[in-house]
């Protein structure tokens, strides 16, 4: 499903070099549930970003669903963020202009054949089955933050994608919430979607089936 | 997709009102110049009545006089026997009307005097131009022809004369001179360069004999080639001008002169009334070049480039607040990048955001506009002045409006759109 394949990523200035991630070889089975630990600036959300082709590696390559990714072509990448992977950020990233139903549209937006009519009623399953139904019309500053997390969840979960990347999910919420917001990610992943989630908390990452930990951007197991 | 950037667009104006303010401020001002400036354009050049045909007429209005020595230079209004011998029946032209350039004619209704602008004209000119009748008729040619002493007003003439009763039929006084009313017509703007007047009466009522006469009038110190009239040649179609031009150049080769050692050269030129503008802008003078050279393109360069410029200040600005703007913004595109959104489409995206802002802007300044032109109208800056707002400049309007949304609107976007997601999610740039 996702295959790392010596992958490196180095930023670089006009003065450093910064090693954001060496060597990292990595597969993740369809359906499988895994958790990235790893101190600060260890790497973790820069190896989300390569899985989610946010960011380009270096040196390596990234296969997704079997596909290798030659191409960083702008709108090759777009069409494969939207149809194939969901994505749910630790501070939600929520558009605060936006209703909430308006923010759950979004990865529709830029599907083709999808009618208005359609878009909205998909965005609207996706609130409900994370228990949003009665706040379609809010608009993000109006919703806890477990309520604007499950939201950014309905978003990156409605276009159906195989892959769910989550960057500390739970990192800005308290600790009944955090675990409403796994027990979303655990349905979903029973439900056959692939999730990668970064963490801090290792009591989260005991639930995920394996932990890959990290370490100034190489992998320690 | 559109939908859901009007809605966007919306709250993020709602959101910087002063910014919204400031662009819709800068855009309709500036849009309200142009629109103002357009239309006292158009009502200067356009097709308007009673100039309707600008597309097929051409005008003669000047002449050169020379001898190969070049000691004598005699420029200016052609003389009405001039005009009659080497522009009237021109082959090809639908018709040809000769009249005088405009003068001012005084009357007396009792007591008060009475001030006019007074023009002569045969009688072929109420056909060559289109006058909006609204009693009587005009003078017809043999009315022309008997010298017979007839005149065509305007409303405001018969309105000072008569007031409010009609005028058809009766008498008025124009220096010295009786004549009967034919017809009154709608008032002719003072833009209106060949046919303003107050009054218009037959050639053959001039005071002055000398219009007929073709030989030199010695003791004038000048040759009857000059006078005070202008030729207005209506063609059958816009594609007639360029033949016509040539027939009247053909004809100038073969004028005669009375006396070669004073004179023996006369240059003249058929010219659109656009042509004839761009000389009176850019002509100089009497140089033997004066007649071949048009100017329209330095007109035209003038013109546009002006609007350009009037435009680019008002316009860069707006790319500043914009690229400011938009960096405000840069979450927002992280998270529309990450869910697939390509940059094209984001760069459509704040293209029709900003093209949506400048159609604000451009109906505020259509309103303006419409105020200051009503004002204009109603001021009388220009005698018998109406200016409206007609579909060119509307169009015009528009043009400037979307030049300024797409122009102030890409260059933001563009650089927008190459920011790297994960970077915009973090908050822009590094």
């Amino acid at each position: 499903m996702i295959k790392l394949e010596s992958v490196e990523k180095v930023y670089r200035t006009e003065k450093i070099e910064t090693l954001a991630l060496g060597n990292v070889n990595l597969e993740v089975e369809k359906g499988e549930f895994i958790s990235v630990m790893g101190p600060s600036g260890s790497g973790k959300s820069t190896l989300l970003n390569v899985i989610g082709l946010l960011d380009a590696p270096t040196e390596g390559a990234v296969s997704l669903n079997g596909r290798r990714i030659d191409s960083y072509a702008d709108r090759f990448l777009a069409r494969i963020r939207n149809e194939e992977i969901g994505f749910i950020f630790q501070t939600f990233h929520l558009i605060s202009d936006l209703s909430v139903v308006d923010n759950v549209e979004i990865p529709l937006l830029y599907r083709r054949g999808i009618s208005g009519k359609e878009r909205r009623k998909m965005a609207l399953e996706g609130l409900e089955r994370v228990g949003l139904s009665s706040r379609v019309h809010h608009f993000p500053s109006q919703l806890s933050g477990g309520q604007q997390q499950r939201v950014a969840i309905a978003r990156a979960v409605v276009g159906k994608p195989k892959i769910l990347l989550a960057d500390e999910p739970t990192g800005n919420l308290d600790s009944r919430m955090g675990d409403e917001i796994m027990g979303i990610l655990d349905d979903l992943n029973g439900e056959g979607t692939t999730v990668v989630m970064v963490t801090h908390d290792s009591r989260l990452a005991e639930r995920t089936a394996r932990t890959v930990r990290l370490f100034d951007g190489r992998q320690v197991d | 997709m559109l939908k859901n950037y009007v809605k966007i667009a919306f709250k993020v104006f709602l959101r910087n009102k002063f910014f919204t303010f400031i662009s819709l401020f800068g855009i309709s001002f500036t849009l309200v110049v142009l629109m103002v400036a357009a239309a006292l354009l158009d009502h200067l050049v356009g097709p308007h009545p009673p100039e309707t045909r600008t597309d097929r007429t051409l005008y003669v209005v000047e002449m050169l006089a020379t001898n190969q020595e070049g000691s004598q230079i005699n420029s200016g209004s052609p003389s009405y026997a001039f005009l009659d011998r080497y522009v009237r029946g021109l082959p090809g032209a639908e018709g040809v009307s000769i009249f005088s350039k405009g003068g001012v004619s005084i009357s007396y209704d009792d007591v008060e005097k009475i001030e006019s602008h007074f023009m002569l004209a045969d009688g072929s000119f109420w056909n060559v131009f289109a006058f909006d009748f609204l009693e009587g008729r005009p003078y017809t040619e043999q009315e022309v022809r008997e010298g017979s002493f007839v005149a065509v007003i305007n409303e405001a003439t018969r309105r000072k004369f008569f007031g409010e009763e009609s005028a058809a039929g009766k008498i008025i006084e124009v220096d010295g001179q009786n004549f009967r009313v034919s017809g009154v017509v709608a008032n002719v703007p003072a833009f209106r360069q060949k046919t303003f007047a107050d009054i218009w009466v037959p050639v053959s009522t001039s005071q002055s004999e000398e219009y007929r006469t073709y030989a030199p009038s010695e003791g004038y110190g000048s040759y009857t080639f000059r006078g005070n009239y202008q030729a207005a040649i209506l063609a059958r179609d816009s594609a007639d001008l360029p033949l016509l031009k040539e027939e009247f150049q053909a004809r100038l080769a073969q004028v005669e002169f009375p006396d070669p050692k004073r004179y023996d050269r006369v240059q003249a030129a058929a010219y659109t009334p656009l042509e004839e503008i761009s000389r009176q802008a850019y002509g100089e003078g009497f140089s033997t070049a004066a007649f071949t050279e048009v100017y329209v393109d330095d007109l035209l360069f003038t013109l546009i480039g002006s609007g350009l410029l009037f435009m680019l200040l008002p316009a860069l600005h707006l790319i500043n607040l914009n690229v400011s703007r938009i960096m405000e913004r840069a979450s927002e595109i992280g998270v529309r990048k990450t869910f697939g959104a390509s940059s094209r489409s984001l760069v459509g995206q704040f293209v029709v955001e900003n093209v949506l802002l400048t159609l604000m802007g451009g109906i505020v300044g259509f309103l303006l506009s419409l105020w200051v032109l009503y004002a204009l109208s109603h001021s009388q800056l220009i005698q018998y002045g109406q200016f409206h707002l007609n579909y060119r400049i509307f169009l015009f309007g528009l043009f400037v409006t979307l030049f300024f949304g797409v122009f102030s609107g890409v260059y933001p976007a563009w650089k927008m759109s190459r920011l790297h997601p994960a970077e915009a999610l973090r908050g822009g740039l590094q």
